[in-house]
């Protein structure tokens, strides 16, 4: 505990930048994987390629990954933006999929009635379609936030500072609490964003009677 | 008026070397000014096909649809949409919307502010008699009877001049449904809305309709008269069977039972009762 109390300053920092790197990343990831889950669901024939092929993003090793971005994207190796696209790409390979289950679970007499009543075609993805996909796109939301979160970590290998910073300095200097409290603070995270993203679901989805 | 003139419509076969699939050929006939006209005809006539096209959700192959005179080719068919009302067979109500949204989307989106909106609201569940704390339920929370009451009241919502209804009763059980029937003729009475009305249940085509018009396959029509006439006077062997008139199916016939009473049996040989003297 003394340890806490005495880096506590170091522990708000660490977290302070694992919030800054993955909630940017799980926004970006969502408003990605919205077009292209909409189209895998317009486009039948096209669905298979675009979903599985978005899904395979998952596969890129991360380590990998981390030090090919600053390639591409020219920016320094320890710039927090290589982490940022890194798991917004894993974001949409786990999302992709269940935009387009949302989308697709939308009924055809549901669609009929809206076109019937006069909504134009952008007025009734924005008010009925897209609510109506809602909850599905939620649970994959859910999904993603744990996952970015966890995943977070791996940038301090390469010296990004995230909560993964207390694991690597405490195995480097042998602090077992500095490690026990990453661990601990990066689960709590997780939990957190979770109860918010299932608050925030009961919030903008009365309809729903429960949000599982 | 709304007049249909050499209607026809095509959908390309289900293989691309199948031949295309005929749902109307070359069908007209007119709709008049605040009656109720229904389309009768079993599945598959085109009846449904035919209400879609005066909203402009199914485009007519060829020939043209008119409203008073005006070809709705010409017309924006979002705009079009929010002018005519439209009842589908399960209510078709948006589940993540309440009662009172649902009844207030055509207003909205013709522009009717909140106020104006709930005023159309209030109005609209008191002339379908459904309670006004209905307001914020959300559709599963219905009984399909409720249900289709608030896709009437929505449909009507921001007084349409015209009323497509598709098999609109046709989901709910047959008490709920004569209810319903009554009260769609006391609106139609009321509020003089043209309606286009599509049922496959000739007691309500019979019920509803100050005109029907039965429909063989691909739109053909078999005979448009009053109800009156049809029963009077059907045109053919098709309506006669349609209606339920022919002879042989509605003859009873008599058998003396076991314990020498005498019970009267329907074409089938079924039970339809005992015969009692006076």
């Amino acid at each position: 505990m003394n340890w806490v109390t005495n880096n506590l300053e170091t522990i708000l920092s660490a977290l302070g930048w694992h919030v800054a790197l993955s909630v940017p990343a799980i926004v970006a990831a969502l408003l990605c994987a919205i077009p292209l889950g909409w189209l895998a669901h317009r486009l039948p024939r096209y669905s298979g390629p675009i979903i599985t092929g978005s899904g395979l993003l998952f596969a890129i090793p991360s380590l990998p990954l981390l030090i090919l971005l600053p390639v591409i994207t020219g920016a320094g190796m320890r710039d927090g933006i290589n982490v940022v696209i890194a798991l917004t790409l894993y974001g949409i390979a786990l999302l992709v999929r269940s935009v387009a289950d949302g989308f697709n679970s939308i009924s055809s007499e549901t669609r009929l009635a809206a076109t019937a009543l006069g909504y134009s075609g952008g007025r009734r993805f924005l008010t009925v379609e897209l609510p109506l996909a809602a909850p599905i796109i939620l649970t994959g939301l859910r999904v993603v936030t744990a996952s970015t979160i966890a995943l977070c970590t791996v940038g301090a290998v390469l010296g990004i500072p995230s909560l993964g910073t207390l694991f690597t300095d405490g195995f480097q200097r042998q602090i077992l609490a500095e490690i026990i409290t990453g661990i601990v603070l990066t689960l709590g995270l997780a939990g957190l964003f979770d109860g918010l993203l299932v608050v925030l679901g009961k919030m903008l989805m009365p309809w729903q009677k429960q949000v599982a | 008026m709304i007049s249909f003139e050499s209607v026809t419509k095509t959908y390309p076969g289900p293989r691309r070397s199948a031949a295309d699939v005929v749902a109307v050929h070359d069908t007209s006939f007119n709709v008049d000014t605040g009656t109720i006209t229904v389309l009768a005809g079993s599945s598959g006539c085109g009846k449904t096909t035919l209400l879609r096209m005066v909203n402009r959700m199914v485009a007519p192959t060829s020939g043209r649809v008119q409203i008073n005179g005006d070809d709705i080719a010409h017309m924006n068919p979002v705009q079009l949409r929010r002018k005519i009302g439209y009842v589908m067979q399960h209510a078709g109500l948006l589940p993540h919307k309440t009662v009172a949204e649902n009844i207030a989307v055509v207003p909205r989106l013709n522009g009717a502010t909140r106020a104006e909106a709930k005023r159309s609201v209030d109005r609209m569940l008191e002339m379908v008699e459904l309670s006004a704390d209905m307001a914020d339920r959300y559709p599963a929370e219905l009984s399909g009877g409720q249900a289709q009451r608030v896709g009437v009241a929505r449909a009507l919502a921001d007084e349409p001049r015209i009323l497509l209804m598709d098999e609109p009763f046709g989901a709910v059980d047959p008490l709920v449904r004569t209810g319903l029937q009554q009260q769609l003729i006391d609106i139609q009475h009321e509020l003089g809305t043209t309606m286009l009305f599509v049922t496959h249940d000739m007691s309500e085509a019979l019920r509803l309709g100050h005109e029907i018009i039965l429909l063989a396959k691909q739109g053909r029509i078999m005979q448009q008269d009053s109800p009156t006439r049809l029963v009077e006077q059907p045109a053919n062997a098709f309506v006669e069977n349609f209606l339920g008139l022919n002879a042989a199916e509605k003859a009873l016939r008599t058998r003396t039972t076991a314990d020498g009473r005498t019970m009267v049996v329907d074409a089938h040989g079924r039970p339809a009762g005992f015969l009692e003297q006076a």
